[in-house]
């Protein structure tokens, strides 16, 4: 228990936190894009898992042929992927108008299955499981103490929060296109009456939110495990969705609630080490239900973006 | 615009129509609702593609196939239900689609705005938000975001349904500044003396053919009106003597509420309406008259005072407990308030499906039945299986009236009860609360169409802002009068 | 010539065609995978849809298939129609499973007839008492149930894993499996010597009961009100918020009673992949259904028909098995959008003028 307080412990639960964030991070961002516009894609959970294997099995077999950057490779196709998944959701919800719930949850389903049955044709049955060496973490504070540990992370971390929050903010709040995609979120007739396509803008943050979504998840085949196992998301997708809320469709705030569920789980771990008498299993539950949390505390009263799950007609 | 045809499904919205417009003229397109005025102009707009016909900008044949192609001709459309983004500030309404490249500089966008605004004559607040804005002051950033975009053709659908008669007086002013800067101006309205006071030229339009078009300064009202419904004088309405005094059915006693964001909605609001009489409350949308409906109908709670029906406190009671003390409730958006996707008999008797079934079980051929009788009774034309999203707006009020009417109610709350509706539909409701009044029942009658309020009410009473302004017997009412309580000029 | 598409009904004959018209769709999209693997596609087919029904014992089989999804697909079909969307029926399965399992293992010195009835009584309210929170948040707090039914999935199942890991795992084997339930709990054969159980008699009983209350009842009606119109339904009179949280209850006792059917009718035990989806499945079935009970259980039946076969192309053909789980995402996806053709009328009409589009 004296272990808790160290400065050690902290420093690692920290280090830990910006690590397991970092998905849910690029996730989250791509649904708060989706969702401003007005659309729920409820296939974040699916593009996660797609995005891992097609970035796993995409670096295995570019490594096997001994191609230079093939972790590169590996992230381009599943971001390739992630988009097209953004345009399959975004025929269903905005050319069809279907059901969004269920058009969502669809795609998460066929990427899961495709991601299980492609790895299958491409690894077959094994007893060991494929792995690669994955992304390397870069020390920025090389040999100094806290900062030094702290700032040894995967590139796409730094990238996460240096660039693609601020970058987020910036291109929703600060642009042109950011302000289309708000009011399309809020009022689609205003902006059909003002010339410009809803259509158009809805298919693009879908195809956005969808490639991010997949960096999320490849983020976990390629970086942090350097294999694609069943369980890589294990839901991570759904939380992503709770945080949008949570976060009042607001990147920084999305940030800092994938860092509250990155914290979690971080320290979740840690105390597993700790000698609980608890099974492992509560502890790994434990993220989520402080996620359920979460949104009971916070999230009343939320105004949800004026157009959510509307498809637009011109009626 | 020439040889205009447009279907929907199996309806001709559109027939063969053929509509001018001159340089620097306020030409009115006068029909009634479900003419296809605004179908046409939706047509011009670009927001639907005609079926036939052409379209000419200045003698050049163009195609409009988006909004984006009827801005590039320099038209601007303001319509009925205003195109904004409520949270969004009324600069990055106006400025919407209009910028390219990148990068959005708040302060030039704002400045421009703000230098439209004097230039065209019209006030707004570049910073205010949409949704702190009056419907007058909305309907302001609407004009200047067309001609911001360099609009010299203004369509305006239905302009004034929603103003006080003072700003409709704002407004003819400057639509007339605008016609001698040069604009053109198509001015849609079913209002027979706006059209009169401010057109230069006129085209009516029945069930989606012309059937007129002449210089305002030739016709008048009655000509105007005949062509519109093929009869010279329409919605009068005769109201039959009223004899003594009656109790008391429907008494509100400084009754207080909030609105959906917990802000006051009603400020100790009084009303009495009297067993056979029409109490005609008066006001600008949103000035609390939906909350007071909904208080009403048993669907939204009261913060202080009481309800009473005939002697009975109805305060807080729900929805079933008010129609079970004899409360019929119209609401105010039918369509919105009734099951689409249902039938026509089971939104006749899902208010009431207790007496409809037994421990749980329906009794479909009883619904059934009572659905039958009451469609003949009120000469509905529908089936019962008919899913209710099919009706025509006349059907679907006729559903909502038959319901309620059915249920012989001694106090009816009625809120804009032929808002949308033409004039024949609009005839018979108006008919059948009359009918309700004879019989005894005391009716609150909520509308912002002061014509029907001025033709049907013994008494009116004006809200604003939540709270009555003054109740006077109908007789003592004149319509500037009216406006300016309306607009919360209290009268000393 | 150009095609006209007015928002009209289709003619009954288009609709009616519309489930096998995706089926075909999806079986010519996914034959790609298929001969990615080298195999026939049309012979995989005939393993998917024919095979199965080619003779008694793989016929039994789909209907043991179809028996927990019968019970999934009701679930979600009865709580998408109130407007409720349950996507937490795995989770309430997976309780319903444990809290059968846990009756199971003290009926040892108890008939069958005691047994039985407890085990699924004990699932269901497992099931149901998993929905309780995510409805009572929907209710009083008005947050959305869709995050807090699928967070709780994944709670369930580590629960799961963490009792049998712990308290209940097999002291024989030493697997992450309950011990055996008693002989009594067990959900007695249909036909002898088969995996048929008594199961698919409940998930057929509960089809009719979806049915009847949906059709029949007030409360049938009340609740579809509300899945279509929540601010209509509340208008008039109904009590919106019962209604809610009724169906979400009922919802999750069907889920749990679907978990209770596992373990007492094939495996016998608590296993941790007691579920390899039904609950997620049940949503496609419920979709294809298109919410009544009736296209539920044809629904259901198909799946379980594909799901046999599945094993079969795998075996045969060697196409790894989870190409029937990318058949079902397709056919929902492929169903989703042939659904929405029915309301429009496609017909051909004259070109117009210059300017018409």
């Amino acid at each position: 228990m004296q272990e808790a307080l160290t400065t050690t412990f902290l420093v690692g639960l920290i280090t830990a936190t910006l690590r397991v964030a970092t998905p849910l991070v690029y996730a989250a961002i791509g649904e708060v894009f989706t969702e401003r516009a007005g659309i729920l894609n409820l296939g974040i959970e699916g593009i996660m898992f797609l995005g891992a294997f097609v970035g796993f099995a995409t670096a295995y077999t570019a490594d096997q042929a001994g191609m230079a950057g093939y972790l590169w490779i590996g992230l381009f196709s599943a971001i390739i992927a992630g988009i097209l998944m953004g345009f399959l959701m975004a025929f269903f919800s905005v050319t069809l108008g279907v059901n969004q719930h269920v058009s969502g949850l669809g795609i998460t389903l066929l990427c899961t299955g495709l991601s299980l049955f492609g790895f299958r044709l491409v690894f077959g049955e094994r007893a060991v499981l494929p792995s690669i060496d994955p992304f390397p973490q870069l020390s920025l504070f090389e040999g100094i103490p806290v900062l030094g540990d702290i700032f040894s992370q995967y590139l796409l971390t730094y990238v996460a929060f240096l660039v693609l929050v601020p970058l987020s903010w910036w291109l929703l709040f600060r642009t042109s296109l950011g302000l289309n995609i708000r009011a399309v979120g809020e009022n689609p007739e205003a902006v059909d009456a003002a010339g410009l396509s809803v259509f158009r803008t809805r298919y693009l943050v879908l195809a956005l939110g969808g490639g991010l979504m997949a960096i999320g998840g490849a983020f976990l085949s390629l970086a942090q495990l350097g294999a694609f196992t069943p369980g890589i998301i294990a839901g991570r997708g759904w939380v992503c969705i709770a945080l949008v809320i949570f976060a009042r469709w607001q990147p920084v705030r999305a940030m800092l609630g994938a860092l509250l569920f990155g914290g979690v789980f971080a320290l979740q771990l840690r105390l597993q080490t700790m000698g609980f008498e608890l099974p492992f299993e509560i502890f790994l539950a434990l993220p989520y239900l402080v996620t359920i949390a979460a949104l009971a505390l916070a999230s009343r009263h939320v105004s949800y973006p004026g157009a959510y799950l509307k498809p637009y007609r011109r009626e | 615009m020439h040889g205009i045809s447009k279907h929907f499904g199996l309806v001709l919205a559109n027939d063969q129509v053929d509509f001018t417009l001159r340089k620097g003229e306020i030409h009115a397109l006068l029909g009634e609702n479900g003419a296809g005025k605004t179908t046409l102009m939706r047509i011009l707009y670009g927001l639907y593609q005609a079926d036939e016909g052409e379209i000419k900008v200045q003698d050049q044949p163009v195609v409009i196939s988006s909004p984006k192609d009827a801005i590039r001709h320099g038209i601007g459309m303001v319509s009925q239900h205003f195109a904004l983004a409520a949270p969004l500030t009324v600069t990055e309404n106006i400025i919407l689609g209009t910028t390219s490249g990148l990068n959005l500089n708040m302060e030039h966008a704002e400045r421009s705005v703000r230098e439209a605004s004097t230039h065209y004559g019209i006030q707004i607040d570049p910073v205010a938000t949409i949704r702190d804005l009056s419907v007058g002051q909305r309907q302001r950033v609407e004009i200047l975001k067309a001609l911001y975009r360099d609009a010299t053709v203004l369509v305006l659908d239905e302009p004034t349904a929603v103003l006080t008669p003072q700003e409709v007086e704002q407004l003819f002013i400057s639509l007339v500044g605008l016609k001698e800067q040069g604009f053109s101006v198509v001015f849609i309205s079913h209002k027979l003396h706006e059209v009169m006071a401010i057109t230069d030229h006129v085209t009516v339009l029945r069930l989606g053919r012309v059937v007129g078009e002449v210089p305002t300064k030739d016709t008048s009202p009655n000509e105007l009106a005949r062509m519109m419904v093929g009869r010279s004088t329409f919605g009068v309405t005769n109201k039959p003597e009223d004899n003594g005094p009656h109790q008391e059915g429907l008494v509100l006693d400084r009754v207080t509420a909030l609105d959906n964001k917990g802000l006051p909605a009603l400020r100790e609001v009084s009303l009495i309406v009297r067993a056979g009489e029409i109490l005609g409350l008066a006001g600008v949308s949103g000035n609390g008259q939906t909350e007071l409906a909904e208080v009403l109908a048993g669907t939204r709670p009261v913060t202080h005072g009481r309800v009473k029906v005939f002697e009975q406190d109805v305060t807080d009671f729900d929805a079933q407990a008010m129609m079970a003390a004899g409360v019929g409730r119209i609401p105010e958006d039918s369509r919105a308030n009734i099951i689409g996707q249902m039938t026509v008999a089971q939104n006749m008797v899902i208010e009431r499906l207790d007496q409809f079934s037994s421990r749980g079980y329906l009794d479909r051929r009883a619904i059934r039945r009572y659905a039958q009788e009451l469609i003949k009774e009120y000469q509905i034309k529908a089936f019962p299986e008919d899913h209710m999203r099919t009706l025509s707006g006349g059907n679907l009020q006729k559903v909502v009236l038959a319901r309620v009417l059915a249920q012989k109610p001694r106090v009816l709350m009625v809120a804009q009860p032929t808002r949308g509706l033409d004039v024949a539909a609009t005839e018979y409701v108006r008919s059948k609360l009359l009918e309700q009044r004879s019989e005894g029942a005391a009716i609150l009658l909520i509308s912002e169409d002061l014509d029907e309020i001025m033709q049907l009410s013994d008494t009116i009473a004006v809200i604003y802002e939540g709270s009555i302004m003054a109740v006077m017997p109908a007789s003592d009412a004149t319509p500037e009068g009216l406006g300016l309580l309306m607009a919360g000029v209290q009268q000393t | 010539m150009r095609l006209q598409i007015d928002k009209l009904p289709a003619p009954l004959w288009m609709r009616s065609l519309i489930p096998v018209v995706s089926v075909v769709v999806t079986f010519l999209l996914t034959s790609g995978f298929v001969l990615a693997v080298g195999a026939n596609p049309v012979e995989a087919a005939y393993y998917f849809l024919l095979d199965p029904l080619s003779n008694p014992v793989r016929l039994i089989e789909v209907l043991v298939k179809a028996t927990p999804l019968l019970m999934t697909g009701a679930a979600v079909a009865f709580a998408f129609a109130g407007g409720y969307w349950n996507i937490g029926v795995e989770g309430q399965l997976y309780m319903g499973a444990t809290a059968a399992t846990a009756i199971g293992l003290q009926m040892h010195d108890f008939p069958a007839w005691v047994a039985l009835p407890l085990m699924v009584v004990a699932g269901f309210l497992a099931g149901m008492a998993w929905a309780v929170l995510p409805a009572f948040m929907k209710v009083r707090l008005k947050i959305d149930e869709v995050v807090t039914t699928l967070l709780l999935n994944y709670v369930a199942i580590y629960l799961v894993g963490a009792i049998l890991n712990g308290p209940w795992r097999d002291p024989i084997s030493q697997w992450p499996q309950s011990p055996e339930i008693a002989a009594s709990a067990i959900f007695p054969r249909l036909i002898p010597r088969s995996r048929l159980h008594l199961g698919f008699i409940l998930a057929l009983v509960i089809i009719v009961v979806l049915w009847f209350v949906l059709s029949r009842t007030s409360f049938g009606l009340k609740m579809r009100a509300v899945g279509f119109n929540l601010d209509a339904a509340y208008f008039s009179g109904i009590h919106v918020n019962r209604v809610i949280m009724t169906v979400a209850l009922i919802s999750g006792g069907i889920g749990g009673l679907a978990g209770a059917s596992e373990v007492a009718g094939i495996h016998f035990h608590l296993i941790d992949a007691i579920s390899p989806g039904y609950g997620y499945t049940g949503i496609i079935i419920a979709t294809l259904g298109s919410l009544n009970a009736l296209g539920v259980a044809a629904a259901a039946l198909f799946i379980g028909l594909i799901d046999t076969g599945s094993q079969t192309v795998s075996r045969a053909l060697g196409v790894p098995a989870y190409l029937g789980d990318v058949l079902q995402a397709t056919l929902l996806l492929v169903t989703l959008a042939m659904l929405l053709l029915q309301r429009y009328r496609i017909s051909l009409r004259r070109k117009g003028s210059p300017q018409t589009e």
